[in-house]
């Protein structure tokens, strides 16, 4: 009897904790999107001025945050598809061939992973000066690629380690050439590897605030242009914007992995 | 391999026999291998290694009048480093990192232990808990901590509702809310290596312990923690090294008084605009970064972790 009790208090105490965490992680994101419905319209748009929707229509008149939003997704979009190809196809030559120099390219995968954001953007920022590659979307999407590159390999290598050779000589014997087994036999295996690093690389590339500040030029991101804003009090439909992405990933995810999560449940 | 395959082919025979079995080996191995990971290869030398090696050789640069780079030897960044006002930040960074890898590891241990030994379906829901907020970005959650912990916050105004407070309290611009914001933003690379290091813990071991008669706290100190020291080392590097670089955390939430070593480097290429001396204060980083990783790989830590 006394133990249950301990027992059940234990249960409570874990419960207090772990919801406390998740309020400490949610908070943030709460008092964005309360503020979203703020009616305010003066600066610093701090104070509380009552329910509304009045920035979810006015999000539309502020073009300069629409435009570096569209830049994001449009670097975020072809930093995918290059990370995505390149990584997959440099984890499997590294799985299948042995060459020299094999260990010095692993060692060159961890570097933008565990260096400090800032140095890798400094030294793509000297790069960029020195061979007069122009500040833009084009330098954006260099930086981009490069940190997202290791993340792919390390998705794709994660599939890969299961992966049975056998499968792609069956092709072979049953007659499939070389690029029929690659598509047919090693892609749809490793998919699950491949889009799971193209989904991280989506996410790290629209987040992405250091890299993005030392190597965009005159070019704004949706996160540069928030920097920006923060120093002259960040207008309500920035909230409004984030709050719209939110719920759009959200949904985006439920929508796709449910099955996911079904399938987890099952087993 | 490639002797061995050469080996058995019979010497005597005509060259074209040679010549077809290296053109198939061209074609079976040396093309396809090129076709993949010469791509990686070419992008990782050219925008990581190039890059890294000129910043190391740009510390050793001097500027002109102008602010421009010239490329003549000195050693002037390097002696800039030991300014007493330099060497105070780093002291400063380096409290900021301890602190908030500390209270890291001190919230995210028990919690990753909730999450990895939960039994029921709910398990994944917990999980993607932690990783929903990481979709907004975390720009703009640090400035919701700011709007949170601001003069007219919500804490200002809820403790001032419940007459705690008379006026509103400066709760901003400090390093406590400094290390707040590297924490949050950090948590999640806490969270997910201890959580992967104690999914894999094996149960049979706990209840082994506990059937030898072992306690609960020795149990933790001499069976738990050990198994998921992995976990529990990779987790600090990934909190650690991050926190000396966002400059943008202690901007908005330090407002000046705890700048990190990041902010010495940003200034250096933006407004103080002397590439050299930030480059130098870069290799700082660069060499920091080094000796922890060599370490962890000392200790038998493996590499994969950080790439989870």
């Amino acid at each position: 009897m006394k133990r249950k009790s301990r027992k059940v208090r234990l249960d409570v105490l874990k419960r207090i904790y772990g919801f406390l965490i998740y309020l400490f992680l949610f908070l943030p994101i709460i008092v964005i999107v309360v503020n979203s419905f703020n009616a305010t319209t003066s600066k610093p748009y701090l104070s509380w001025k009552g329910f509304s929707f009045i920035w979810y229509t006015k999000i539309w008149e502020n073009t300069e945050l629409l435009s570096a939003f569209g830049n994001t997704m449009l670097i975020a979009l072809i930093t995918t598809a290059a990370a995505t190809v390149i990584g997959s196809l440099g984890a499997i030559g590294m799985y299948r061939y042995n060459f020299h120099g094999k260990k010095t390219i692993d060692a060159l995968l961890y570097i933008p992973v565990v260096i400090p954001e800032i140095v890798l953007g400094i030294s793509l920022l000297t790069l960029f000066t020195k061979t007069n590659i122009p500040r833009g979307l084009l330098s954006l999407i260099l930086a981009h690629v490069t940190f997202c590159i290791p993340y792919v390999i390390f998705n794709v290598r994660a599939r890969l380690s299961g992966y049975d050779n056998s499968i792609e000589e069956a092709s072979m014997d049953l007659g499939a050439n070389r690029f029929q087994t690659f598509t047919q036999i090693t892609l749809p295996v490793l998919l699950p590897g491949i889009s799971g690093g193209a989904l991280l690389a989506f996410t790290l590339s629209i987040d992405d605030v250091i890299v993005s500040y030392f190597t965009n030029g005159q070019t704004k991101t949706y996160p540069l242009k928030v920097m920006e804003s923060i120093k002259s009090g960040v207008s309500p439909d920035v909230n409004v914007l984030s709050t719209v992405i939110l719920v759009g990933t959200i949904a985006l995810v439920v929508l796709t992995q449910t099955d996911i999560l079904r399938k987890r449940k099952a087993a | 391999m490639e002797i061995n395959q050469n080996a058995v082919l019979p010497v005597t025979g005509s060259g074209t026999k040679i010549h077809a079995v290296s053109r198939h080996k061209w074609k079976s191995n040396t093309l396809p291998a090129l076709i993949t990971v010469g791509p990686v290869t070419l992008w990782l030398a050219f925008f990581v290694a190039v890059p890294l090696v000129y910043v190391a050789v740009m510390s050793f640069c001097s500027i002109d009048s102008y602010y421009n780079v010239v490329f003549k030897f000195t050693l002037d960044n390097y002696a800039r480093l030991l300014d007493i006002n330099y060497v105070k930040i780093y002291g400063q960074s380096f409290l900021i990192a301890f602190a908030s890898t500390a209270i890291s590891i001190l919230l995210a241990y028990p919690f990753s232990y909730l999450i990895a030994r939960t039994k029921s379906h709910k398990k994944m829901l917990y999980y993607i808990l932690v990783i929903i907020p990481f979709w907004t970005n975390s720009l703009i959650r640090i400035y919701g901590w700011r709007t949170f912990l601001g003069k007219y916050g919500w804490l200002n105004s809820a403790l001032m509702a419940l007459h705690l407070i008379q006026k509103p309290a400066d709760f901003l611009y400090n390093r406590g809310t400094t290390i707040l914001g590297m924490v949050y933003c950090l948590f999640p690379f806490m969270v997910l290596p201890l959580y992967t290091s104690i999914e894999k813990l094996d149960e049979n071991l706990l209840e082994a312990s506990a059937d030898l008669g072992a306690r609960k706290l020795p149990t933790l100190f001499h069976v738990i923690l050990p198994l998921t020291a992995g976990g529990i080392f990779s987790g600090c590097i990934m909190v650690f090294i991050p926190t000396l670089g966002y400059f943008f955390v202690s901007d908005i939430l330090g407002g000046g008084n705890a700048d990190v070593i990041g902010n010495l480097i940003e200034r250096q290429f933006q407004s103080g605009n002397n590439w050299p001396l930030g480059s130098a204060l870069s290799i700082i980083l660069i060499v920091i970064t080094l000796v922890l990783v060599k370490t962890y790989q000392k200790c038998g830590g493996s590499m994969e972790n950080f790439g989870a």
